[in-house]
């Protein structure tokens, strides 16, 4: 069914074996708790979607937060008016998600390069200020939007009696908010899904094409090709994308704030996929996996484990290397994610993905094939 | 028709804010052509040179004066910043004006850094794509905000005004119209101080040769580097410049906005729509879109206005920008072949 090669149906077999293995994997490294690792999912999913526009047509977009916000808004609006089931909740924000995309996305592609950034970062910006104070009545301004137990929940309503305190959300007696197993592998599945989608898209001829609008555009247009409706349906897909990510952080935890929608939300998910290797499939995964991931660690330390960390050298050495480390950690989290996104951005173009490829190379092969892989990966000519 | 002169007075204040934030931004896209993310960071530097220069004067000395007692009957403890037993009533004097006189810190610091990110970091990103510029100043703007973040807390620090420019005017009786338009003081003096500052820029790129040499690498790189002119070094200096002009920009509004380690990053955004608006590296344009939208976001904010479009005052720039940008490919005034896509 699936149109793959041999090695595209390994990729897929380890990924979703390394994804439903999680929690044994993450075990060693303190990590395997449900609410991070469906972080991991969630922001993967947002990440392969950004990347299936950002590293396929090179359409830099800074206010895809908005679509993920607006799948959140969609998801918590089915939570209160029909249903606890996370399904229609997810439907529905993959739904307004991509209607917005198509508004937002028919507009802002007839601009490229960084008037296309600019343009796609109004929109959110405009989004956000509009979220936040006209259309408080949908969206509960500030305060944000939350479940009340005075909620019509119209379908719930016709089948069972409501229980005492607010409802969780559920997957058919699966409780999937609150932290559970069963949150994690309903993201967990999704995101096996999604990756499914985005392998099948990079190898597709759509995907192909995209790629040739990246390299150079003007000669497909030459060729006769009308790029505008690729670069949409990519846009749209990527939106979907961000509104399932919003739909599924709804569904594990149903409260949105219009903080989610800023710029500097929508600056994040560039970094995830900058970080794990613009126009790779596992890059972006990776990248959100690796910053969440060191975002919680880094977070939670303080000037006390440093001082155990690096206890065993003399006071007068430990001092000074205490007080510079403090800046990196705890509040200081997004002082070291500055840093290494500027050190990849500056050294390792390609992210995290490259790197490895560069050590794989470095020891796995026989020193010709190093040039065929090379070769593989031509500078588009400007 | 006072509050659409209000209206009129309250957007030439913002539309000047705005053209004096963004000078720096599209003279550095001008010349070096690089898109720089990190430039609100730069007018919060300009901000925080404002706050040590105040921390700095307000050093104080602490006397125990066992002669004098305090309510609760221990001894008084006399504090006398170091400028006021120093230099007397210049140092109250002093005291009283350091955001203006912080400008005199703010320029050598701000100098040094735009020249030291532009040969340390920026220079190495001329051949790479936009999307590398805006992703590599991004990072270093998180940097920046981070470090100013660790040193100085995370809340807002308010520096006021001298006393002398405190409080509100009447510009109704300057114009001879009588009691009528109450403005703030010195939000009248950013606005003559931000005048002049974009005059002196246009005047040195206008009238001097040093100037004209920067126009003429902005037009054609190549062929003034022909001619055995150093324009490396000069567009260097350019950055330099522009560094200076956003941190004075952001020292002068230390009174209006109390600096926090974020705001670059909500003036970044505003800055970028003015630009684009403007029209890549055009410096007319930048002041142009400025006004336009600081004009159209003050009548915007009317509430007549509020109550025909709700919402409008929050979004108006954003769509300015959005129609502008779909209607002229090179916004208001953007030269023909630089950025068209």
């Amino acid at each position: 069914m699936l149109n793959l090669s041999r090695s595209d149906w390994l990729l897929l077999a380890g990924f979703s074996a390394v994804v439903l293995c999680l929690p044994v994997i993450l075990e060693p490294i303190g990590a395997a708790y449900p609410a991070l690792m469906q972080k991991f999912c969630i922001f993967g999913i947002f990440a392969i979607g950004f990347n299936i526009l950002f590293g396929l047509t090179g359409y830099l977009s800074f206010g895809h937060a908005a679509f993920l916000g607006i799948g959140s808004y969609a998801a918590v609006w089915s939570f209160k008016l029909f249903t606890m089931n996370a399904i229609p909740a997810i439907i529905m924000a993959v739904f307004f998600a991509a209607a917005f995309a198509l508004i937002v996305g028919y507009v802002c592609l007839r601009r490229s390069g960084i008037y296309f950034s600019i343009l796609t970062l109004a929109f959110a910006q405009m989004s956000y200020n509009l979220v936040y104070s006209v259309l408080t009545p949908l969206t509960n301004g500030e305060t944000g939007l939350q479940l009340t137990l005075n909620d019509p929940r119209i379908v719930d309503a016709l089948f069972y009696e409501p229980a005492a305190g607010l409802p969780r959300v559920d997957l058919f007696g699966l409780f999937i908010s609150g932290g559970g197993y069963a949150g994690f592998y309903l993201c967990a599945a999704m995101l096996i899904i999604c990756f499914i989608i985005a392998l099948l898209i990079f190898r597709s001829p759509f995907g192909m094409m995209l790629r040739a609008i990246k390299s150079n555009q003007n000669r497909m247009r030459y060729t006769g090709f009308n790029t505008r409706p690729y670069l949409l349906a990519a846009f749209v897909i990527s939106g979907m994308y961000a509104g399932l990510a919003g739909g599924l952080m709804a569904a594990t935890d149903p409260l949105v704030g219009a903080e989610r929608m800023q710029w500097t939300a929508s600056g994040e998910v560039v970094l995830m996929t900058i970080l794990g290797g613009v126009g790779t499939l596992v890059g972006p995964v990776l990248g959100a996996a690796v910053i969440k991931y060191f975002e919680n660690i880094f977070s939670s330390f303080g000037d006390a484990t440093l001082h155990d960390v690096f206890g065993f050298l003399p006071d007068a050495v430990e001092q000074p290397v205490v007080s510079f480390l403090v800046l990196f950690v705890g509040d200081g989290w997004n002082l070291t994610l500055g840093v290494v996104f500027m050190l990849i951005v500056i050294f390792l173009p390609g992210g995290i993905m490259e790197g490895l490829r560069r050590i794989w190379n470095l020891f796995g092969r026989r020193p010709g094939d190093g040039k065929k892989v090379l070769a593989a990966h031509p500078r588009p000519a400007e | 028709m006072d509050a659409i002169l209000l209206q009129v007075l309250n957007g030439l204040d913002k539309g000047v804010a705005y053209a004096l934030i963004v000078l720096g931004l599209t003279l550095v896209f001008g010349t070096l052509g690089v898109v720089n993310f990190a430039h609100g960071a730069l007018f919060m530097l300009g901000a925080f040179c404002a706050v040590t220069f105040n921390k700095l004067l307000n050093l104080e000395s602490v006397v125990i004066d066992p002669t004098q007692t305090t309510a609760w009957g221990a001894p008084l403890e006399v504090r006398t910043p170091y400028v006021e037993a120093w230099l007397g009533d210049f140092g109250t004097f002093l005291n009283d004006y350091s955001v203006p006189a912080s400008i005199v810190l703010a320029i050598p610091v701000m100098l040094f850094i735009g020249i030291v990110m532009e040969r340390g970091l920026i220079r190495h990103f001329y051949k790479r794509p936009h999307a590398d510029q805006i992703l590599v100043t991004f990072g270093l703007a998180i940097v920046i905000q981070e470090v100013i973040k660790h040193f100085f807390g995370a809340n807002p620090i308010p520096q006021g005004a001298p006393a002398a420019f405190g409080g509100t005017v009447y510009v109704g009786e300057i114009l001879g119209m009588g009691q009528t338009l109450a403005y703030p003081w010195w939000r009248i003096v950013y606005l003559f101080f931000s005048l002049t500052v974009i005059g002196a820029v246009f005047a040195f790129l206008q009238f001097t040769t040093y100037g004209m040499v920067v126009r003429a690498g902005m037009h054609d790189r190549q062929t003034v580097g022909f001619l055995g002119i150093n324009i490396e070094r000069r567009f260097t200096v350019v950055f330099g410049i522009a560094a200076v002009v956003a941190g004075i920009a952001g020292v002068m509004y230390t009174p209006i906005l109390p600096p926090d380690y974020h705001m670059g990053m909500e003036f970044l955004v505003l800055s970028f729509v003015v630009v684009v608006v403007g029209g890549m590296g055009s410096l007319g344009g930048a002041v142009a879109a400025g006004f336009l939208l600081g004009i159209l976001q003050s009548f915007a904010s009317m509430n007549e206005i509020k109550a025909i479009i709700p919402g409008i005052d929050h979004i108006i720039i954003y769509l300015v920008a959005v129609v502008i940008l779909l209607t002229l490919p090179r916004g208001l005034m953007g030269r023909k072949g630089v950025m068209e896509d």
